[in-house]
């Protein structure tokens, strides 16, 4: 039988083999589905993962699905890093659809500039407040966030439905529950023309870069990973977890409201009963799969975004259901999970001799650790 | 009975026999394999190569319940008790055999009160001390009225006057004609407790040796293979001006597992070390984190820092006054364990050597200044990169001592100094507090190693339950009076003509 | 009394499934394991319990595969966890994630699919008490099982030595580990009981609560019960009154919106969700109570080292 032995420090290389690892695996997990499903996997593979991609409207789309996804992420990985657990993002990309939505529809007859901006900022506004409130309640009540943020997910679902089937009605929809149409200066302007990739995306990129020189040079990056890591140590530098869980749940909630404004202003272009197909859950998966850093959340993102890209073209062309995607990408996060075990431990053969298989470095580690603990 | 065990890197061909009704004592450093030999004996550890003989006969024993159906019981140095549960719970799941509970509940009165362990079967582990905790363990042992019992570092947790209470009881267990396997690196216990001693020394058997006919320094000379450089006593320090002064400091207790702080009063010169004894758990962790400004006080006149009021502020307000602090736990408190000795450096200094420029970290100072720590102290490291966790225990508290007094600090509050460290990395960290003491700073040292206080420091007190004794001229007091402090007593005054001029 | 006796009858059915999921989790969590994959599992269930009855037409036979689809998710999680060294809030909340996306895959051709409900079982002469009889004893069989789970847990918990196994390996795995008892084969079982119950709450619920499938029609009582557990501070009895309790709150908000209150449905339909809320944040203030009830090492990874 096999065996896992801790290693002396993580393994540097296994951070970044591990998710290519955990793909491969979930494209044979994959294979075999398709195969009980009756499906030839060669096709379904190619309508997933090849055939989205062979336009340019196909690769532009990849951008505006992945912008949504790669905001959260990224900003959702920095609350992980501190183990702030805001499992609520989909409820406030709700929120910022719902806030920068309303800015739409109240300056609808009012053409200007800054009109975006104002949605920008309503969204984020939005965001932030939906996320302040379990923030609130762990820093005052010591409530779990996990459990709060998801809660209000549920009400924001609720309360987007309410106003658009109330208020932000459009008044010459035939009672249909959306809202008008958002006029030309409510609309996120297009990057590429001929296709739907909007300015939204070069937020998103905007906020990887900055999120990656956040982390990787500042103090509040540096507090953030003491925290996540080593909480008392974290106190003893003299860092404050409060402070750490009002900033990871506001920037994340922030970014949210942003994904969620950029959504109901770039691709929807109206306040709908939804707005997201779960981007604030699938966004966990990306953090994970992107290994908690920017550049590896944005690449994440992209493969995340074409999971969503090839389930709506398999069930085009291979009318398979919308829900091989969510399975999908369950799978990988699964797999993901199981091969960073390689990160932290070898596997090793459990019979032979001890001296035999571990070499001297690590049985002095471990033996140190082992006293150190005590 | 006899054992062998020849075998793995811990433990190379060793041999030990026991006789029914011996306590026979298993000597050796820390790290010497005392600990994976009886985890072989009791069962955890499986042995490569090597024998067991139990009362004539061969036996292998694959696990901790089949010692102790042989007879084999053993009182662990860190306890294997569950908090939350009853004493009789914890005992309850320490026996093999199914017991009705009312009847064992009888049986641990009857045998707490034949051995002088009084316990309350119907209370919760979370509220006891730890002397009491160690009583569950040994009634949980003797419950199964084993032929030998094995116990690990017993007294290290507990005050001279349990430790000789517990020697009555482990001698008339030993007249009974239970065989006591006792593990220590306590020489002076062992010569008051044990009839033979087996040294071990990195790994392997160095002698078996009657205790009387041995001296206390005969066995350390056994036991550490070389003679170390003794330890000068401090005498003659004269102490500078006051710098930490502690007025009537009371914190709440974070939570129920913890000890509230009860009127605290202290007072720390420059130039002196003071030095705080007492059994663990009884505060150490929770002053140490009101010193240095982890816990706040409500009153910020309970703490003066050169005069200045600070019971209110945080740790790096502190830092800038001059405090500096080290903690007990090394790995996740002192240091963040999966991150390199750059980040580990940081994590402290930032404040003072002001590594933090428009929001982001200097990283090239911060390298240099590790550097430093790491070629000053010593510390053996793959470079700064390495992990904080990749670190023996020695060389990782002289990285956080070298990281501290680099800093220059004016007060330096260390707890455990030297715990679980080497022998050679001890002393390198005991020259580097009395260095810093005669540059002037004032130092604090918070220890459970009463050897360490008596040696070091200019004057002590002890900690028992949150409240802290009355402080006194190291050279003024004997161990048992230290003792006494220890268990919370106060000391007759008559008898300290010289100890009542610093008295706070 | 016309409106009393429904209404009672259908906060009964809207706890039943609370309840087992709850005392499932609670089991998992006493041993020291967080899964916060109960909502996946659920689905999981309902979706199995569903097909296993629409192909079978046995309803015994749909609730054990209810069971077996919730503990087979909750092994996969089990062996992340407990074999993997995953981290259990990560490895949760990708059982969760994959339970909504699986159960749909499984349960598209079954949506619109109808089905009587599960039948009552009344209890001889007691049924036949006035008022009382309708009330208590006229149920589905899942009904009466869920009440007995609940002296039953309390029971194993309290007083039975393998309850106390558990709680030991929850409170401390290290010294249980030291004493010899198999962790990782304890947290297993655990682990596998909270999964079968979750199962069984989902096959109560597309069996009974509301006979068909619908996507994501669990509509986040998997954390409910998460929430259930912290609320009854890890006590089997409390378990029972929280369940109630929020099958009330969800009871009457449906027949408020029936009786034409005029408020909007949405917002009597985020009731449940804020009182959880409310609930989680009266409970938790109290941070000792809390630290003292929960087992020490809930959330931990145990990887033993000798």
């Amino acid at each position: 039988m096999f065996k896992l032995v801790k290693r002396p420090e993580p393994s540097r290389q296994m951070v970044l083999v591990s998710p290519l690892l955990a793909l491969l695996l979930t494209l044979l997990a994959g294979i075999i589905l398709f195969l009980f499903m009756g499906v030839s996997p060669t096709e379904a593979l190619y309508a997933f993962f090849v055939e989205p991609l062979t336009s340019l409207y196909g690769w532009a789309e990849l951008g505006v699905k992945a912008t949504p996804l790669v905001l959260i992420a990224v900003t959702l990985s920095v609350g992980f890093r501190a183990g702030i657990w805001n499992i609520g993002a989909e409820g406030q990309l709700t929120l910022g659809g719902i806030c920068g939505g309303a800015v739409a529809l109240l300056f609808y007859e009012v053409e200007s500039v800054w009109v975006i901006p104002l949605m920008v900022l309503a969204g984020i506004a939005g965001g932030m407040f939906w996320a302040a409130i379990p923030a609130f309640l762990r820093t005052r009540f010591n409530a779990n966030e996990i459990l709060t943020s998801l809660m209000l997910t549920y009400v924001a679902g609720l309360l987007l439905s309410l106003l658009v089937h109330g208020v932000m009605r459009d008044p010459d929809g035939y009672n249909f529950p959306e809202s008008r149409l958002f006029s030309d200066s409510a609309l996120l302007p297009i990057i590429l023309e001929g296709t739907r990739l909007h300015v939204g995306w070069l937020m998103a990129l905007a906020v990887v870069v900055a999120a990656w020189i956040m982390m990787a040079r500042t103090l509040i990056g540096f507090e953030v990973k003491v925290l996540g890591q080593a909480p008392a140590a974290g106190r003893y530098a003299g860092f404050s977890q409060r402070n750490i869980i009002w900033f990871s749940l506001l920037l994340s909630g922030g970014a949210a409201g942003l994904a969620g404004m950029i959504e109901v202003s770039g691709p929807i272009g109206q306040v709908l009963p939804t707005i997201s197909p779960g981007y604030g859950f699938t966004a966990i998966i990306v953090a994970f799969v992107g290994r908690l850093h920017p550049v590896g959340v944005l690449l994440a993102g992209l493969l995340l975004a074409l999971s969503y890209l090839g389930g709506e073209s398999a069930q085009i062309s291979l009318n398979l259901p919308l829900a091989v995607t969510g399975v999908f990408q369950g799978m990988l996060l699964f797999f993901l999970l199981a091969c960073d075990v390689l990160i932290h431990y070898q596997i090793v053969r459990k019979t032979g001799p001890v001296s035999a298989i571990a070499d001297q470095d690590t049985t002095q580690a471990t033996t140190n650790t082992a006293t150190e603990s005590k | 009975m006899t054992r062998t065990f020849p075998g793995v890197i811990a433990n190379q061909d060793v041999d030990l026999t026991i006789h029914a009704g011996e306590i026979h004592a298993l000597l050796g450093e820390n790290g010497a394999g005392k600990s994976t030999l009886v985890k072989m004996i009791y069962g955890i550890l499986a042995p490569d190569s090597g024998q067991i003989d139990w009362q004539g006969n061969t036996v292998s024993i694959p696990n901790p319940a089949f010692a102790r159906e042989l007879g084999v019981a053993m009182v662990f140095q860190h306890f294997s008790l569950f908090d939350s549960l009853s004493v009789l719970e914890n005992i309850a799941l320490g026996m093999d055999s199914k017991v009705n509970r009312a009847e064992l509940k009888s049986r641990i009165l009857e045998i707490s009160s034949r051995y002088g362990l009084p316990l309350d079967p119907d209370r919760h582990v979370y509220t006891l001390s730890v002397g009491e905790r160690q009583r569950i363990e040994i009634i949980r042992c003797l419950l199964q009225e084993p032929k030998l019992l094995i116990m690990d570092e017993p007294t290290s947790v507990l005050t001279p006057q349990e430790v000789s209470r517990l020697f009555e009881t482990l001698r008339r267990l030993s007249e009974e004609g239970l065989a006591i396997l006792y593990i220590s690196h306590k020489l002076d216990e062992i010569k008051a407790l044990c009839h033979r001693a087996t040294i071990l020394r990195n790994g392997k058997r160095v002698d078996v040796a009657d205790v009387n006919d041995e001296s206390t320094s005969s066995l350390a000379a056994m036991m550490m293979g070389e003679t170390l450089e003794t330890t000068t006593p401090r005498i003659g320090n004269q102490a500078g001006e006051l710098r930490l002064s502690v007025k009537n400091l009371s914190l709440e207790a974070a939570d129920e597992f913890g000890i509230p702080l009860k009127n605290i009063n202290l007072d720390v010169h420059c130039g002196e070390i003071v030095g705080i004894a007492g059994v663990a758990g009884n505060g150490q962790d929770e002053l140490l984190m009101a010193l240095s400004g982890e816990s706040v006080s409500t009153q910020s006149d309970s703490l003066f820092i050169d005069g200045k009021a600070c019971g209110q502020l945080g740790p790096n307000k502190r830092r800038a006054l001059g405090v500096a602090a080290i903690p007990e736990q090394r790995l996740g408190h002192g240091a963040v364990p999966e991150m390199s000795l750059v980040d580990n450096t940081f994590l402290t200094a930032f404040q003072r050597l002001g590594l933090v420029g428009g929001g982001f970290i200097k990283n090239s100072v911060t390298r240099q200044f590790t550097e430093k720590v790491i070629e000053n102290f010593n510390v053996k490291s793959n470079g700064s990169k390495a992990f904080a966790s990749s670190l023996s225990g020695g060389n990782l508290q002289k990285f956080i001592v070298g990281r501290e007094i680099l800093q220059n600090p004016g007060l330096l509050i260390v707890s455990q100094p030297t715990w679980g460290v080497d022998a050679g990395a001890a002393q390198t960290i005991h020259k580097a507090l009395r260095d810093l003491a005669d540059r002037g700073a004032a130092v604090l040292i918070i220890s459970q190693d009463l050897d360490e206080l008596m040696a070091g420091t200019d004057r002590i007190g002890a900690i028992c339950a949150g409240e802290l004794s009355d402080i006194y001229d190291t050279a003024a007091l004997s161990i048992e009076e230290v003792g006494l402090l220890m268990a919370g007593s106060a000391l007759d005054e008559k008898s300290l003509a010289t100890g009542g001029l610093n008295n706070v | 009394m016309d409106i009393l006796i429904p209404t009672i009858l259908t906060i009964i059915t809207a706890a039943t499934p609370l309840l087992f999921a709850a005392l499932g989790e609670l089991i998992t969590e006493k041993s020291g394991v967080l899964n916060l994959g109960v909502e996946g599992m659920i689905l999981a269930g309902a979706v199995c319990g569903f097909a296993a009855v629409h192909f079978s037409g046995s309803a015994s036979f749909g609730v054990v595969a209810g069971a077996a689809a919730g503990a087979l998710l909750s092994l996969i999680f089990a062996a992340l966890v407990l074999g993997f060294q995953a981290s259990q809030v990560a490895t949760g909340l990708a059982l969760t994630i994959f339970g909504v996306g699986l159960s749909a895959l499984i349960g598209q051709d079954l949506v619109g699919v109808a089905y009587d409900g599960l039948p009552k079982v009344a209890i001889p002469f007691l049924s036949d008490l006035p008022l009382i009889g309708e009330v208590f004893f006229k149920h589905d069989v899942l009904v009466y099982v869920s009440l007995l789970m609940v002296p039953l847990v309390w029971w194993f918990l309290t007083y039975s030595r393998a309850g106390l196994v558990l709680r030991a390996v929850g409170d401390s795995h290290d010294a249980a580990h030291a004493m010899g008892y198999p962790v990782v084969r304890i947290r297993l079982f655990a682990i596998l009981f909270g999964g079968a119950m979750s199962g069984i709450a989902g096959a109560y619920l597309s069996l009974a609560y509301s006979p068909m499938w619908i996507e994501n029609m669990s509509a986040g009582r998997g954390w409910i019960a998460l929430a259930l557990v912290v609320f009854a501070t890890w006590r089997p009895w409390r378990v029972l009154l929280g369940a109630y309790l929020f099958g009330g709150i969800s009871i009457l908000q449906l027949h408020a919106q029936a009786m034409g209150i005029g408020i909007p449905s949405q917002v009597m339909s985020m009731l449940p969700y804020l009182v959880t809320i409310l609930v989680l944040v009266l409970i938790s203030r109290d941070q000792n109570k809390i630290k003292l009830n929960s087992p020490a090492c809930i959330g931990k990874p145990f990887h033993p080292t000798s």
